[in-house]
């Protein structure tokens, strides 16, 4: 069952999904339902449950991303999935094919790198949270950090240093959403997420090379 | 889960919706209907009344947000209620404004049924008449 993420104007033609508020409130008790039923669990417990949000996240991503054609890179560029012979068969990461092994990803432009971190930044966070990235940092070598300064999922709870154990409770299932968006888009990575004062968060995207 | 989302949800509509006072169970079904349905999921269900001491209704929903990419239930799962969260949201707005509710789905187009109707059946207080229907 895919949990459904609200936002104006998704994909061309600006249609009108439901309203914006509902997925902050689905959210919130989907957070609540998977601790309630064991609130004093351990890390092992508490793992799980971050586990079973990050991959719900990464579903929808995956799913936003196919269904909107438009997001996906052109067939030209490198990035977008095709099909070679000789590929090792897909293993965890069905809908993700593998880079064609004769481009290695040093020999990609830096840039198409860059700009998928960048549609994360406006496209993405646009479609589902109805605002941009505040700041996108790059260490040029894999690792992103993208910046929220008021992350609306964040927002609603508390200001400052307050609940600052909880917050990640709040962001396993949006690093999913990265995660699972950029699968669609021809990129595995790793994303985990931080939070120093509520509600600025910031993730960290880190590619995998394959 | 509903349940939890409508007791905040009908905070968020009070303040966004300037209704005024309800008079009546009908009237209050068609605001759930009119306004509510059509602000946060851009549908409008039909009303019906279902019996004459006029505490029960239908909402009658033509198109379903939630399940426009649901193709069918997944295999072993036929009995599940896939928008019952709708239900919980309409009891739990309810009751944050004193009126206690049975909401359940009567059919439903992902079973089979012809139609999706979400049943409300207003429960009576037993000193009903002292109190004002509040929205």
């Amino acid at each position: 069952m895919r949990a459904r993420s609200a936002g104006r104007s998704l994909g061309a033609g600006g249609r009108r999904m439901a309203d914006a508020v509902l997925f902050e409130f689905l959210h919130t008790e989907m957070v609540a339902e998977l601790w309630a039923h064991d609130p004093d669990s351990g890390p092992g417990g508490q793992n799980m449950s971050l586990s079973v949000l990050e991959g719900m996240g990464f579903r929808v991503g995956q799913a936003l991303g196919e269904r909107n054609p438009a997001w996906l890179p052109p067939s030209s560029s490198p990035w977008a999935p095709q099909a070679w012979p000789g590929d090792p068969p897909a293993s965890a990461w069905p809908k993700c094919l593998p880079l064609p092994p004769r481009l290695s990803r040093e020999t990609l432009a830096y840039r198409e790198e860059l700009d998928i971190l960048k549609f994360l930044c406006k496209d993405l966070w646009m479609a589902v949270f109805q605002k941009q990235m505040d700041s996108l940092r790059t260490n040029h070598q894999g690792t992103y950090v993208l910046q929220d300064n008021s992350f609306p999922l964040l927002i609603r709870m508390a200001s400052g240093l307050q609940y600052l154990e909880e917050a990640p409770k709040f962001l396993a299932f949006t690093c999913g959403l990265l995660r699972g968006t950029l699968c669609t888009l021809g990129v595995k990575s790793l994303v985990t997420a931080s939070v120093a004062a509520l509600p600025a968060c910031k993730f960290q995207v880190v590619i995998q090379k394959s | 889960m509903g349940y939890g989302i409508g007791t905040r949800l009908v905070e968020d509509f009070l303040a966004r919706s300037c209704v005024g006072r309800c008079h009546s169970y009908s009237e209050i079904t068609d605001i759930i209907a009119q306004v509510a349905f059509k602000m946060y999921l851009g549908i409008t269900p039909s009303v019906t009344c279902n019996n004459s001491s006029r505490n029960e209704f239908s909402l009658i929903l033509d198109k379903n947000p939630l399940v426009e990419f649901v193709e069918e239930l997944p295999a072993g799962r036929s009995s599940l209620c896939y928008c019952n969260l709708l239900c919980g949201i309409i009891r739990g707005a309810l009751e944050m404004v004193h009126l206690a509710a049975d909401v359940t789905f009567l059919q439903d187009r992902l079973k089979g049924d012809s139609v999706t109707e979400i049943g409300i059946t207003f429960l009576k207080k037993p000193e009903e008449k002292k109190y004002r229907r509040k929205k």
